[in-house]
């Protein structure tokens, strides 16, 4: 087979891809906005006897506090004059605790981004050894195996998966703690909002060993999906790139079958694989809504759910509206960023 | 040489129609296999729940709170799976809640399928900016994670089993948009869809009696897959407190309402998540034979 030569128009090509999909930003972040705007304004009744709750307030002071919050407004001068707090970084208070929506946001983030990524790391660490070996035998009993315990981790309600987990880890073995991120009697410093570093270097002994235990239960729960998904694309993948003809190529070489299958089509099968751990990443902010309820860990999906039962409508407009937005930015960077390993991407017209 | 070839050509049997070839492929896959006739039981149970559950899905009976399965020390025949905390049948409780999940997964997909259809139609037919417009709403809403978008959802509309439903349905309804989309432009390049527009079919016509009955197969196994991450999702929003509510006996309420005897009587947690995850694994298994079948090309 001649040698095909890189296109010269590469580069702009790589530029042009990139620039389309970074004019998705501002529609998608319209319509972030526009949902959540929308969240408070379709609430029954009106937002004053929302804040007010079961007190109730009078004729004279409703109106006047609809006036004031701009609520007598048409709607559309309402929406840009939430834009424009938005895009200042004003998200309003909470009706509760009366603080600043983006600063217990802020304090929170960082507890779901651990948990996220540490269940990210548990379904890639576990997922593609499993996917790689089950293809490398096919239609062995490891096969099999690994087939049925992912469709059925695919097919599992993660809020009961927990529960199990509880039960029998929490509760019979008692190996770990049922709820939060680390045990009461420590008292980290949060410098990076990270506990498993910061407990790390931390002069307390022992808190390292408490997040590690906290988080173990919530990470196998939120990584679960990832990880049965994960399996199955490791392996189909993989299935697909040992037929191929460099594959029998390498193999008549000579080579080492573990260097032709970790080298040769290790390489080409995890293309797939790599967009596919993109795309969950973005989901597990939402898994991590069902997971931090079950474990109490004090992370954003946890608020939002209690923001919704307390009817705390400014947190649950800025929760929906902030996660989103990261949700988003995440996936147009996964997206970025696949273009530069997989250039058939960007070389599609 | 020529008319042997001829003879073996018009002697040989008619080939099997789509649905024929399509069960062929499917009852070669053990797990489909499975699947259905889980699915064939479930719909069964659903259908019987009355007659054959032992207790009203809703009876209280107050003098047996917490009463473990049949099995356990303290268990009895009567109450074969055990209570729950305020003296409720588990069984009966359970068996009822096949018809909720059923329910919630059938009017979810019509709801999205119905939706999608239309405007993935729409949507491949006219082409241009009615189409760029349409897709790019739908990259929105597929930007959200689907249950975050479930959630807001509901809290617009009122937690409720009949919100749960809208909100998951308008959640899938993208996926089905796409699916239709794709396969609309693949077929509309084709010659019969030429050859009828020449005949001077109308568009309607075109778009629903020529084209779409073409694009079913990708669709079909959307929506089995469709079916139980709907039951997955609205066992969630019930989970959460936002779906059905008690004492519906849905299995995600049911859960909820079980969670804090979680470390002291493990039947009530157990049994409704089973139950949960026996339904979607059956309608998985079915759905990945069915994509088998409908599509080798796709055979992995």
């Amino acid at each position: 087979m001649a040698q095909v030569a890189p296109p010269a128009d590469c580069k702009k090509q790589m530029l042009r891809f990139i620039f389309t999909r970074l004019t998705l930003i501002i529609p998608t972040f319209i319509g972030i906005t526009l949902l959540a705007f929308l969240l408070v304004h379709s609430v029954p009744g009106d937002p004053i006897e929302v804040m007010a709750g079961e007190r109730g307030v009078s004729a004279a002071r409703h109106a006047q506090l609809l006036h004031d919050y701009g609520f007598d407004r048409p709607l559309y001068i309402q929406y840009l004059v939430y834009i424009e707090h938005v895009v200042s970084g004003d998200l309003g208070l909470s009706l509760i605790t009366h603080s600043p929506v983006i600063e217990e946001f802020r304090q929170l983030f960082p507890a779901t981004i651990e948990l996220s990524l540490s269940a990210m790391l548990f379904a890639i660490l576990l997922g593609l050894p499993a996917g790689i070996i089950a293809a490398v035998r096919r239609n062995s009993i490891f096969d099999h195996g690994v087939m049925g315990v992912s469709l059925t981790g695919y097919s599992m309600p993660i809020f009961w998966w927990g529960l199990l987990l509880i039960i029998f880890f929490s509760n019979t073995l008692d190996w770990t703690p049922v709820s939060g991120r680390i045990g009461a009697e420590y008292d980290v410093e949060p410098v990076t909002g990270f506990l498993l570093i910061d407990s790390l270097f931390s002069d307390d002994e022992g808190a390292f060993a408490s997040a590690v235990s906290h988080l173990i239960l919530p990470m196998v729960v939120l990584g679960t999906i990832p990880l049965a998904v994960i399996a199955r694309m490791t392996r189909s993948s993989m299935l697909e790139v040992l037929g191929e003809d460099y594959i029998r190529t390498a193999r008549a070489k000579g080579l080492a079958p573990i260097w032709v299958i970790c080298v040769h089509a290790l390489r080409n099968a995890l293309i797939p694989v790599v967009t596919v751990i993109g795309l969950y990443i973005g989901s597990l902010f939402a898994g991590a809504i069902l997971t931090e309820t079950i474990f109490s860990w004090p992370g954003v999906g946890k608020w939002l759910v209690e923001a919704i039962n307390r009817r705390d409508y400014p947190v649950l407009q800025g929760g929906v509206m902030l996660i989103g937005t990261v949700v988003m930015i995440v996936n147009l960077t996964v997206d970025v960023l696949y273009g530069f390993i997989n250039p058939r991407i960007r070389h599609t017209r | 040489m020529a008319t042997e070839t001829e003879r073996l050509v018009s002697s040989s049997p008619t080939p099997p129609g789509p649905i024929r070839e399509t069960w062929r492929y499917f009852r070669q896959n053990p797990g489909a296999v499975g699947g259905l006739i889980t699915i064939g039981i479930i719909i069964l149970l659903a259908i019987l729940a009355d007659a054959i559950s032992p207790h009203s899905p809703v009876a209280i009976h107050d003098d047996a709170f917490l009463r473990p399965p049949f099995w356990e020390e303290g268990g009895s025949l009567t109450y074969i799976l055990g209570t729950d905390a305020i003296g409720r049948d588990m069984l009966s409780r359970l068996i009822h809640g096949t018809r909720y999940s059923l329910l919630i997964g059938s009017v979810v997909v019509t709801i999205s399928l119905i939706g999608g259809v239309v405007v993935g139609l729409i949507a491949g037919f006219f082409r241009g900016a009615t189409e760029i417009l349409i897709m790019r709403f739908m990259d929105i809403v597929l930007t959200m994670p689907g249950l975050l978008l479930a959630i807001v959802i509901v809290a617009i509309l009122g937690p409720g089993i009949i919100n749960a439903v809208i909100s998951v349905a308008i959640v899938y309804l993208p996926f089905f948009v796409r699916v239709t989309r794709a396969a609309v432009i693949g077929e509309l390049v084709k010659d019969y869809v030429t050859a009828s527009r020449v005949n001077g079919a109308s568009t309607a016509r075109l778009m629903f009696l020529t084209i779409l009955p073409n694009c079913l197969a990708p669709l079909i196994v959307q929506a089995t897959l469709s079916f139980s991450a709907a039951i997955l999702d609205a066992a969630a929003l019930g989970f959460l407190g936002l779906g059905a509510q008690a004492p519906t006996p849905e299995w995600g309420t049911m859960l909820a309402d079980a969670r804090e005897f979680v470390l002291r009587a493990w039947w009530v947690v157990t049994l409704p998540g089973l139950a949960i995850l026996i339904t979607v694994l059956a309608f998985n298994l079915m759905g990945d034979g069915l994509r088998d079948a409908l599509d080798p090309r796709l055979k992995r």
